[in-house]
């Protein structure tokens, strides 16, 4: 594989889309795009990472990330080693830090992280040898799942700048928005983020986005709608009163995808709680792109694997 | 003969209104002259150059023992205080147990007293073990020893509770401490705004201090009770105690280095060193501080010197615990944030190191008047040094100065009498 454009990636660690450039970012997405060919081969692997190990470290649990980031690492031909909290040393007590070095004395080249606290990668990327690659940290960044959303964005609607997207649910908790925030700036589009004041810190107009509470008033200017997972386990904290509700002010149904854009991009990290954020008929329709995110994903990782191994100690 | 005779210094002495160059003598571990003294002495310190003080005095120290010795012992942080120029500190009682009875009272008055460095006066608790329910037995604490009561590291929650701990407290004369934050709006990890919202962290308000703040002004308004709100870190609260100032109620507080100089900025790179409780807060509130320090609303300076290990603190942001040290270097952080900004002149930083903190806790230190107890401090103001956390005497090395240049130093540090730090 040959990277494009003659762009130099010197980045040992992905820990957040805060730390990248912009070309830094358009490179991860032109790499994934080189990768995207691999999966439709009928041998389906590459010789990139042959002989190197990828630990996948899910503090936090995950199944389709997990997954993405395993067949990603697999896909390069790199022999991967799988923890869970459950039943691990963690549970037992062991430290992050603790657990990740005497990991990394087995010989590990690259961690791919999800862990449940904030800052946790930025915490270890200083203090271990081998790559940290961020799957996830508490509520603060997802890269990845930026990066698979803003190239699916890239190729839906060509380019990214100048587009306007609406990142609609828990702003407040979400990895998934921050990330989407910082990059979708990064490449010059507009965002605004819609929510109830409970789910959206005003606060979060510092990372240069715009807020509404109406999701109906947003809907005819924007090019696309990323609707968020609503965690039920929020439910209780008061943060809005019911799933009903929410669904009534915030949920994205045929009726009010009718008054978007004809080509609005409809999105979703998953899982999707069908009938909350979106009725089946649009997360089913022809609007939606939510299992091309999914399918972008493997591409994405597999390109934020390979560049993280080629960049110097 | 005296048996100390510091010479030639300029002797500050914010209780009696005195700044000039002059003696200080010293006998029998009291002061007895201050003026041009003649004569000999045991022991001489040329002092030209220096200012001379009353031994300065720190509210709030975590001394971690019973229960932490390995992050504080009284002895470390006793000699850490006399490192500082601190003659007095108060030990806080969120030990483990914490400081509740009598027992646990005299336990750190027998400790200090074989540590024979600065004076160690112990903090009881407000409520039976910090838990905010019941009150601790104030009367039995206060005749063992202890100087004031607070469930620091929490405020006393319930309303009805800190009522009666007012109403008990005002009869034994003894002020509480408190330490403001609302419960329900302090789960959290560093300062609310921008800086934690694009770290994905829980933030704590500025309005849960404010809140507990306001409420106790209310209850103070009907009682007799000496109030004293701790590591005050708000704009919104420096306002609040100006106006209750204003209005005649009898409160004190104190302001922390770290709230004088850090901004919830220092955060961003998720080192838990810079996590603390009350939090770093913004520029605004910083300057607020500093003008409330400035303009006497805030009466005292205190380092909330909060020892906590490298394990514990090489955890995530989000599981690590508050709390930074401070206590060495806290004379040049001061300086830095109130006397380099021209906000106080050294008289001023003086006062609320030494006769303010003191009558803070109603005790008669804090002076230099003759007859008074023999606790001096002697500063280089113009010494530059560097703020070096590995070599400490603190047990700890949470300190968040590491590498600052600072200008102002304690040279020595006389308790009763007696020399118990040189430099």
């Amino acid at each position: 594989m040959t990277a494009p454009r003659h762009f130099v990636w010197k980045r040992k660690h992905l820990v957040g889309l805060d730390e990248l450039t912009a070309g830094e970012i358009a490179h991860v997405l032109d790499t994934a795009e080189s990768f995207r060919e691999v999966s439709t081969r009928s041998i389906k692997k590459v010789p990139a990472l042959r002989g190197k190990v990828v630990a996948l470290l899910f503090f936090e649990d995950s199944t389709r990330t997990r997954m993405s980031f395993e067949l990603a690492a697999s896909r390069l031909s790199a022999d991967t080693v799988l923890l869970t909290a459950k039943g691990s040393s963690v549970a037992k007590g062991e430290t992050t830090l603790d657990t990740v070095r005497n990991i990394e004395a087995m010989g590990v080249d690259i961690f791919v992280i999800r862990h449940g606290q904030s800052g946790a990668p930025h915490m270890l990327a200083g203090k271990v040898r081998g790559s940290i690659v961020n799957a996830g940290d508490g509520q603060h960044e997802h890269p990845t799942q930026a990066l698979l959303d803003i190239f699916t964005v890239r190729q839906r609607l060509g380019a990214v700048a100048g587009l306007k997207v609406a990142i609609v649910g828990d702003i407040a908790h979400s990895r998934v928005a921050r990330s989407n925030i910082i990059g979708l700036r990064k490449l010059g589009a507009e965002v605004v983020v819609v929510g109830p004041p409970t789910l959206v810190p005003s606060a979060i107009t510092a990372m240069g986005c715009e807020i509404s509470h109406s999701l109906d008033d947003v809907l005819g200017e924007v090019d696309v709608v990323n609707m968020l997972r609503i965690q039920f386990e929020r439910f209780g904290s008061n943060l809005f009163p019911s799933v009903r509700e929410y669904s009534r002010i915030y949920g994205l149904n045929a009726e009010r995808l009718g008054r978007c854009r004809k080509d609005v991009l409809v999105m979703h990290p998953g899982p999707i709680n069908r009938g909350v954020e979106l009725t089946s008929e649009v997360a089913d329709g022809p609007n939606s792109c939510i299992l091309q995110q999914v399918t972008n994903g493997l591409a994405v990782r597999m390109a934020v694997l390979y560049l993280v191994s080629q960049a110097g100690p | 003969m005296n048996d100390i005779l510091i010479q030639n210094g300029r002797v500050i002495d914010p209780a009696s209104g005195l700044d000039a160059v002059t003696d200080v003598a010293i006998a029998e571990g009291r002061i007895v002259e201050v003026g041009k003294v003649s004569g000999q002495a045991r022991e001489v310190i040329d002092a030209t150059g220096r200012i001379v003080c009353a031994g300065l005095i720190d509210i709030h120290v975590h001394c971690r023992e019973p229960g932490h010795e390995e992050e504080e012992t009284i002895a470390t942080a006793a000699a850490a205080a006399v490192a500082g120029g601190f003659t007095t500190i108060c030990a806080m009682p969120n030990t483990h147990p914490p400081l509740d009875d009598e027992a646990a009272i005299q336990y750190v008055i027998e400790r200090a007293k074989d540590v024979r460095l600065a004076r160690v006066l112990p903090v009881g608790c407000i409520t039976k073990a910090r838990e905010g329910k019941e009150l601790a037995e104030m009367a039995m604490m206060r005749s063992a020893g202890a100087v004031a009561f607070s469930d620091d590291g929490d405020g006393v929650a319930s309303t009805a509770v800190m009522y009666r701990a007012l109403q008990y407290a005002g009869m034994l004369g003894v002020p509480l401490l408190q330490h403001c934050q609302d419960p329900d709006l302090g789960r959290g990890h560093l300062n609310s705004g921008a800086v934690a919202v694009r770290m994905g962290l829980a933030g704590i308000g500025p309005a849960g201090e404010q809140i507990m703040l306001r409420r106790d002004l209310a209850l103070l308004e009907r009682t007799q009770a000496r109030y004293h709100v701790q590591h005050v870190s708000t704009a919104g609260s420096v306002r609040l105690l100006r106006e209750a100032k204003a209005g005649g109620l009898a409160v004190t507080a104190e302001a922390t280095p770290h709230h004088l100089l850090l901004t919830d900025a220092a955060c961003a790179g998720y080192d838990p060193v810079y996590k603390v409780n009350p939090p770093l807060r913004s520029a605004d509130d910083v300057e607020a501080v500093r003008a409330g320090v400035a303009d006497g609303t805030i009466d005292c300076l205190a380092s909330d010197h909060a020892p906590h290990s490298a394990e514990e603190k090489e955890l995530e942001f989000g599981l690590a615990p508050f709390g930074m040290i401070s206590l060495e270097c806290a004379l040049g952080l001061y300086a830095k944030a109130l006397i380099d900004t021209k906000r106080l002149d050294w008289p001023g930083l003086i006062a609320r190191m030494t006769v303010n903190p003191a009558r803070a806790i109603g005790r008669d230190l804090g002076t230099l008047a003759p007859g008074a107890v023999a606790d001096v401090t002697v500063i280089d103001p113009k010494r530059r040094w560097t703020v070096r956390a590995a070599k400490v005497a603190s047990k700890s090395r949470n300190c968040p100065y590491d590498g600052w240049r600072l200008k102002g130093k304690p040279v020595a540090t006389i308790v009763d009498g007696q020399i118990k730090y040189a430099a």
